[in-house]
């Protein structure tokens, strides 16, 4: 590529961002055509994709070399020390070139291949069809035609953007779809409008010829502002979080009141504030809402989806979660390219919308940890792919311009990797029946929102518990299910071979001949206790093929109860080896 | 019986209770001498039974003939009575408040309290120093047991057996017991064994303004160090506050006298700032307003996590000079009874897997809060509510429990007892059936015959049936030292408490 002068830089430095002695890593920097490779003196790699450069910044010279300081947009900081100036330079100049493309054929998602064939590619991009999904919700039906969201044929979420009004304009047509709106419920005569805007900003919008509804002209409808800031508010105040994150030394104090002026969980409420007023008009009153901001692609698609996500358990799973964000978030125009500075733009139009609405997802499974089919780690990948171009769900502005750039034959789709790879991003605690119908009702009193540290430190592993207690819960699920099909398995041999001896003596045969090869044993006693002993039980007990399941779901169940994965283990492995 | 003449109105009908997450309960709310009960006389729904100790402050409201008792408990819940009649709802009221603020501990419920469940084995006899010490004895014979302190005349915070460096006799000690506060002369806190390197504590040594020094207490310290070795001192003051300390005759080690030694200053709080501290947090939980901006800014004045920050930054700071530097450490404040033990049982919850043990805590507690002389009774007095501050009352065992849940945050599954086991040591220390909190001291224990005439918490505790609800699944012992992260991003608040 015409773009990388120096391909490789031996003796680099990378500081660790938090230590205040400049502890540091030695290693050789490699840049490639699409990433920047560090490999440290203990042979770890670092892979930062080009796309995700936000900054690249060089700082001063020091006895010790130049300093380069990297910025991504996953939150990842990187300071190198380069020994040589100009070498240092060479890369500066690069990357800065390699982050910001000008067009869009130079992203990655268009040399990105994936060793798949054309009909698998068009597979996956047809794993998510809204057509489909309307047909789901139950539209069109006789009060809807294919236009926009329903739910359960009475309430309907409705979006747009905000009206032309100006001080005195009305739109007669505009009136009458409302009307339209409102009539399709056939439960409620009333429907409400919600701008997300300030009143303050809505205002002032009307001198431009823009504005809001008037209640006057528009019959049976209930006005509602929310107060969501706008996009260069959002982009300012994550700027500033960032910032006071970044302190070395930071002190309790200053963190806080460092969270605090950023306003950054303020704003995460006000959104989720919104998300809830929405679900609470439709489910308690029957009422239909529509939904607008400025423009209708920023906070609509922030209040809209997470509106669903209440009202509709489909959309806490992961293929509903794609869907969701397939949508309310790409086929409605949200900007992703613009507020994700995808290619070299304006950077004003840059904005953490779809942050927010991951962090606000990631609040509700916080608070509703058995209400998600997916992981923490699910919104992080999904967070990581939306900057990195490396396919194409992301890229353009627009419906339109995504058909134009012809995206679906040049690039892959997102979803059938997550897809496949579903087991890493799975929640252990997902219990599917007892919340398949609720409504959430999160509870937004302040305390209850907390900063994100895997999202804003992901990269940052000194900060992170050490222990996962998912992971630990997932591997044991794994063991149980490998150790039921054991169970199985012997069963299975036993019954080939009943007509020989009697039963106890050829289970201990058939214990001895499966317990090396097992490849599941090799963690702690109980686990071998217990398949000792259920392969005895199994002669009484278990029948068919049910059994596997209803362990399974006994644990997912236990774990609801108030204090998570305390007791209930322990009374399952005590009832297993007992 | 006393009790009888405290209580102007045994029993109130139709009183109606509202707790935070709880519908509101109709029934009969009874006085007896040591509980509020209330009761809605129907089998399925649960009674509240409600220690008199575990009130920190009423407040009452009338509307009409209508009165309402709003009790705040130790524990942080608030509960709210409505009671018919403005004389029973007075009567109530005053009655609680005598009830809650008994002067005499031998009025207290753990002198009345008759266990429901058979005694497998005895909490009182389960941690002796003489079993503790076999437990390092094995590795060591650098160390022995004291019976200097036998009738608690040498220092009447220390129990009465204490572990000493071998070489220092029992007539040094009692010299080096004048020259540290309140007679608090270095002991014996943890044995590294890996190492063998070791943890001290005591009092501040009482140079005063013209540099007293002891020679016996220089040599009970050296003796502590290898050949060549040097050690640490760690102060759990400010320089500043040390400095000053001397003008009222106490102290720090001068370098010129310890030669061996380093010392370093790690300064935590103390006694009404952690208080107020406390106040502020729970004023801030308690707000309903929904102003992100205002809980962040009230969390932040608050500045408990600012405290959590510190006691476990000096704890880590502590394990490391055992473990990383392979350095002796004699850890002391002031007193020797608050911060000190904060740090010392901290540090040997990052350096031995035992303590992360449900019965290893529980001797942790055991030895280096009880025994060690916390003064239980004074600190925890009163909680967050109460408006007469007494400047002895301070969370510094809360602030110990809290740091020891965020390392368990941090390390899910090196710990054998859970996030609830933690919450119960709480408002044990608070109000209590059992006798094992009360009193300052093992001298005072002694005195109020707490073995004889009340139940150890740990005889309850450790039953079979209760110790599975404080049990972690996950636990898988974790032989390593553990080192937890102090940055304030991984430190979040305790919703538990």
């Amino acid at each position: 590529m015409e773009h990388i002068r120096t391909t490789k830089v031996e003796q680099v430095k990378l500081l660790d961002r938090f230590s205040t002695s400049n502890k540091s890593l030695t290693g050789t920097l490699y840049l490639t055509a699409t990433h920047l490779l560090f490999i440290d003196s203990h042979q770890k790699e670092t892979w930062i994709l080009h796309h995700h450069i936000a900054s690249v910044e060089k700082l001063a010279l020091t006895t010790s070399g130049c300093p380069l300081v990297i910025q991504c947009k996953n939150f990842r900081t990187v300071h190198f020390i380069v020994p040589r100036e100009r070498d240092c330079h060479d890369i500066y100049n690069s990357l800065l070139q390699l982050s910001k493309q000008a067009k869009y054929e130079d992203l990655y998602a268009f040399s990105y291949n994936p060793k798949q064939n054309d009909s698998e590619r068009l597979q996956g991009w047809q794993l998510i069809d809204l057509a489909e999904e309307y047909k789901r919700m139950g539209v069109p039906n006789s009060h809807w035609q294919l236009s926009d969201a329903n739910r359960d044929y009475k309430a309907a979420i409705c979006r747009c953007s905000q009206p032309l009004s100006g001080f005195s304009a009305r739109c007669l047509e505009d009136e009458h779809l409302l009307q339209a709106i409102s009539k399709a419920n056939p439960v409620n005569r009333y429907m409400y409008v919600m701008d997300t805007r300030p009143k303050l900003n809505a205002m002032a919008n009307r001198a431009a010829g823009k504005g809001y509804e008037n209640e006057d002209n528009y019959s049976n409808i209930r006005f509602q502002f929310v107060g969501i800031e706008n996009i260069h508010v959002m982009r300012s105040s994550l700027q500033k979080l960032l910032e006071v994150n970044g302190t070395k030394g930071l002190s309790v104090n200053d963190f806080y009141s460092g969270l605090e002026s950023s306003g950054w969980l303020r704003h995460i409420k006000a959104v989720m504030d919104a998300a809830i007023f929405l679900a609470k008009a439709i489910t308690v009153e029957n009422a239909s809402v529509l939904v607008h901001c400025s423009d209708g692609w920023d906070r609509t698609s922030q209040v809209c989806s997470l509106g669903s996500l209440l009202l509709d358990s489909y959309y806490r799973t992961i293929k509903g979660f794609m869907v969701l964000i397939e949508k309310d978030w790409i086929s409605f125009g949200h900007k992703f390219s613009e507020r994700c500075g995808h290619l070299d733009g304006d950077p004003k139009e840059v904005s953490p919308v779809f942050t927010q609405f991951l962090e606000c997802v990631w609040h509700l499974t916080e608070q509703f940890p058995q209400a998600f089919e997916f992981s923490e780690a699910f919104l992080l990948q999904i967070h990581e792919h939306i900057h990195s171009c490396q396919f194409g769900n992301f890229l353009g502005n627009c419906q339109k311009e995504r058909e134009e750039l012809k995206l679906k034959e040049k690039t892959y789709s997102l979803w059938p990797f997550l897809l496949e790879d579903q087991k890493k991003y799975l929640n252990p605690l997902y219990s599917s029946k007892s919340h398949r119908f609720t409504v959430l009702e999160p509870n937004t009193i302040s305390f209850n929102f907390k900063f994100w540290r895997n999202m804003y430190h992901q990269f940052d592993r000194t900060l992170h518990p050490r222990q996962s207690v998912f992971n630990i819960i997932m591997n044991m699920n794994e063991q149980n299910e490998q150790l039921e099909k054991d169970i199985k398995d012997l069963e299975s041999k036993i019954k080939q071979r009943k007509n020989k001896q009697t039963d106890g003596i050829l289970t201990k045969e058939l214990l001895h001949s499966v317990h090396p090869e097992s490849p599941t044993l090799k963690t702690s006693l109980c686990f071998k206790e217990q398949t000792l002993l259920p392969v005895n039980d199994a002669l009484r007990t278990i029948e068919g093929s049910s059994l596997a399941d209803n362990r399974y779901s006994e644990y997912a169940e236990e774990f609801s109860k108030s204090e998570p994965a305390v007791v209930s283990l322990e009374y399952g492995v005590a009832r297993m080896t007992c | 019986m006393e009790f009888a003449e405290l209580i102007k109105t045994p029993r109130v009908d139709n009183v109606v209770l509202h707790r935070p997450f709880y519908p509101a309960v109709e029934g009969t709310l009874c006085l007896t001498g040591h509980h509020l009960i209330l009761s809605s006389r129907q089998d399925n729904t649960e009674e509240l039974w409600l220690l008199h100790s575990n009130i920190d402050a009423i407040d009452k409201r009338f509307v009409g003939s209508l009165g309402t008792i709003i009790i705040k408990c130790k524990d942080f819940r608030i509960i709210q009575l409505d009671i018919p009649g403005m004389e029973e709802c007075l009567n109530i009221a005053s009655s609680i408040e005598a009830l809650s603020t008994l002067d005499s501990i031998t009025l207290m419920y753990p002198f009345f309290y008759r266990p429901m469940f058979e005694v497998i084995e005895d909490g009182w006899h389960s941690f002796l120093p003489e079993q503790e010490f076999e437990l390092y004895s094995s590795a060591t014979s650098e160390w022995r047991l004291s019976y200097v302190n036998k009738e608690f005349a040498v220092c009447p915070s220390y129990p009465p057996i204490v572990t000493v460096p071998k070489s220092i006799d029992d007539e040094a000690l009692r010299k080096v017991a004048t020259f540290r506060h309140g007679g608090r002369f270095p002991v014996l806190s943890y044995y590294h064994k890996k190492n063998g390197m070791v943890i001290m504590r005591s009092g501040q040594p009482l140079t005063g303004t013209n540099g007293r020094r002891c020679k016996e207490d220089e040599k009970l310290i050296n003796a502590t160090l290898r050949a060549g070795k040097r050690g640490y001192i760690i102060d759990t003051r400010s320089l500043n506050v040390a400095q000053q300390a001397r003008a009222k005759g106490g102290g720090f080690e001068q370098e010129a006298h310890y030669p061996q030694w380093r010392r370093i200053h790690k300064s935590i709080e103390r006694y009404h700032i952690l208080q107020e501290s406390l106040i502020k947090l729970v004023e801030a939980c308690n707000d309903q307003t929904h102003n992100m901006d205002r809980w962040l800014s009230k969390l932040e004045a608050s500045n408990w996590l600012t405290h959590i920050k510190e006691i476990l930054t000096a704890a880590c700071l502590a394990a490391q000079c055992i473990d990383r530097e392979g350095a002796s450490i004699l850890i002391h404040g002031t007193e020797g009874t608050d911060s000190t033990l904060q740090v010392t049982s901290l540090a040997q919850i990052i350096l031995e897997p035992r303590s992360r043990t449900i019965r290893g805590f529980e001797a942790l507690i055991e030895r280096e809060w009880l025994q060690a002389g916390h003064p239980f009774q004074q600190r925890c007095a009163q909680s967050a509510y109460c408006n007469t501050k007494q400047k002895w009352e301070a969370p510094v065992f809360l602030l110990f429990l809290d740091c020891v849940w965020q390392i368990l945050r941090q390390f899910p599954c090196s710990f054998e007892f859970n996030e609830n086991f933690l919450i119960m040591l709480f408002e044990h220390a608070y109000a209590s059936q059992f006798g094992t909190f009360l009193g300052n001291n093992e001298s005072e224990r002694c005195k109020l015959k707490l073995q004889q005439k009340t139940m150890s918490l740990w005889s309850w505790v450790n039953q079979p049936g209760e110790l599975s609800k404080f049990t972690n699944p996950l636990f898988e012992a974790n032989n390593l030292v553990i080192w937890p992260s102090v940055a304030p991003q991984s430190l979040p608040l305790w919703e538990g408490i």
